[in-house]
């Protein structure tokens, strides 16, 4: 029943239209309720799906020129402030502009992270999460070359609490990469690898994980390599094991 | 400032600049004919340059500029024929999903397919795309989609449930016809 008054209200929730309080609490249910989660994770790739799709139609240039000219050069507000509005604007323009180009990244940088936890979930949901299964990394190494246009090196696991599951391919915005999975305390951990190149959106060093994500997330850029290191878990072990594999690179 | 509202200052050119590629976008999604759409984008334009005055600065000027695009698109003769084909009962609708094993998030995951979310979603009536095309493709608020659609509040979120329902049912539909 609990989980039926969550469900009537999912739409609402995943559309941010319900108070902060309310979502917080959403958040903590579907971060304990696998039913939940699944069909709030079904509903968010629907909405991302349509949000692709729905982005079809571009203008030509021509028609674009045809409309700024028809309404450039006619200030329909005169504010007789001469150059002190005239430097106001143009301050407004610049912080404008800068505003947009963040809010861009940002919102890019948002995706991309969004991409990764879809992943990690869907995944891990997924009645056989690895193609490769092998807790050997001599053994998922070698399984993903031919598949991916570049290579990457695992790290040794002796005398340390993670053990490797398996791999398996997978794709960020048609970008081919790696994906593994470990685990730590029956927590799974997802490690992603991709070409920086071929990514949609420049990520920063350092970059913690957006708020609104219920994992922990770290990602980093080494020899023309995006790594993301995923889970549930705490940040010290997603540390941890980022640690190993920035030593084996 | 909430996204959409304008600083009082700001011309009509700054305003209207920024919302032209996605006003074109949408107009193209409500008419399905590029030169419609033009025609419908360049009669928006003129409208709004001429009520500008009319506009309150402060207030939210994208929700303003979409309610100019779609009464201009109901009074089209695209328009007219549109909304004339739409069922009177549509807000008590029901769409039947038909029997199948994949739901429409399987289909989407499993065999990703824009084609297939595009057919589904130019099959859908007028009012169940508009609003679905102003949710999730421009990103509106439900307040905006309130002004922009003259609708109350309960009426956007009724609605746009219904038309993720019958996008759903549409998803299976165009699936099934791709299998048989």
């Amino acid at each position: 029943m609990v989980c039926e008054s969550w469900k009537a209200k999912l739409d609402t929730y995943l559309d941010r239209e319900v108070p902060e309080e309310e979502l917080r609490a959403f958040d903590t249910h579907v971060r304990s309720c696998p039913s939940c989660s699944a069909d709030a994770l079904a509903r968010v790739q629907m909405k991302r799906a349509i949000q692709i799709a729905g982005k079809r139609y571009t203008p030509s240039a021509e028609f674009r020129k045809r409309i700024q000219q028809k309404i450039a050069s006619k200030p329909l507000r005169s504010f007789g402030l001469g150059w002190t509005f005239a430097a106001a604007a143009a301050a407004i323009i610049v912080v404008g502009t800068l505003t947009s180009v963040y809010l861009g990244t940002r919102s890019g940088r948002d995706q991309v992270f969004s991409e990764i936890a879809d992943l990690h979930v869907a995944t891990l949901a997924s009645a056989s999460p690895v193609d490769v299964i092998s807790t050997d990394r001599h053994t998922v190494k070698p399984w993903f070359q031919g598949k991916i246009p570049f290579a990457f090196n695992l790290p040794e696991l002796q005398n340390s609490e993670f053990t490797l599951l398996g791999g398996r391919m997978t794709y960020l915005d048609q970008t081919p990469g790696a994906h593994l999975i470990y685990d730590v305390r029956k927590h799974h951990i997802s490690v992603f690898v991709f070409q920086e190149r071929s990514l949609p959106a420049r990520l920063d060093e350092n970059l913690v994980s957006p708020k609104k994500q219920p994992f922990n997330l770290e990602t980093w850029s080494q020899v023309g390599l995006r790594y993301f290191v995923i889970g549930d878990t705490s940040a010290a072990d997603i540390d941890g094991l980022a640690k190993l594999f920035k030593q084996a690179s | 400032m909430r996204v959409g509202e304008n600083l009082p200052s700001e011309s009509f050119e700054q305003l209207a600049i920024p919302h032209f590629e996605r006003l074109y976008n949408f107009a193209c999604w409500l008419t399905h004919d590029r030169q419609e759409a033009e025609d419908l984008v360049q009669e928006t334009y003129a409208k709004a340059l001429k009520g500008f005055s009319s506009f309150q600065p402060g207030t939210n000027f994208r929700a303003w500029i979409y309610k100019i695009l779609r009464n201009a698109f109901l009074t089209s003769r695209t328009g007219l024929k549109a909304t004339a084909t739409v069922p009177l009962d549509l807000e008590d609708e029901e769409e039947a999903l038909l029997a199948t094993k994949e739901t429409p998030e399987t289909i989407l995951l499993q065999r990703w397919d824009e084609q297939l979310l595009r057919q589904a979603m130019e099959g859908l009536p007028v009012a169940y795309r508009e609003i679905l095309l102003l949710c999730e493709v421009e990103e509106l608020s439900y307040q905006e989609i309130s002004a922009t659609l003259v609708i109350p509040m309960g009426t956007v979120m009724s609605r746009l449930s219904r038309a993720r329902k019958a996008l759903r049912g549409g998803l299976q539909q165009q699936f099934a016809k791709r299998v048989n």
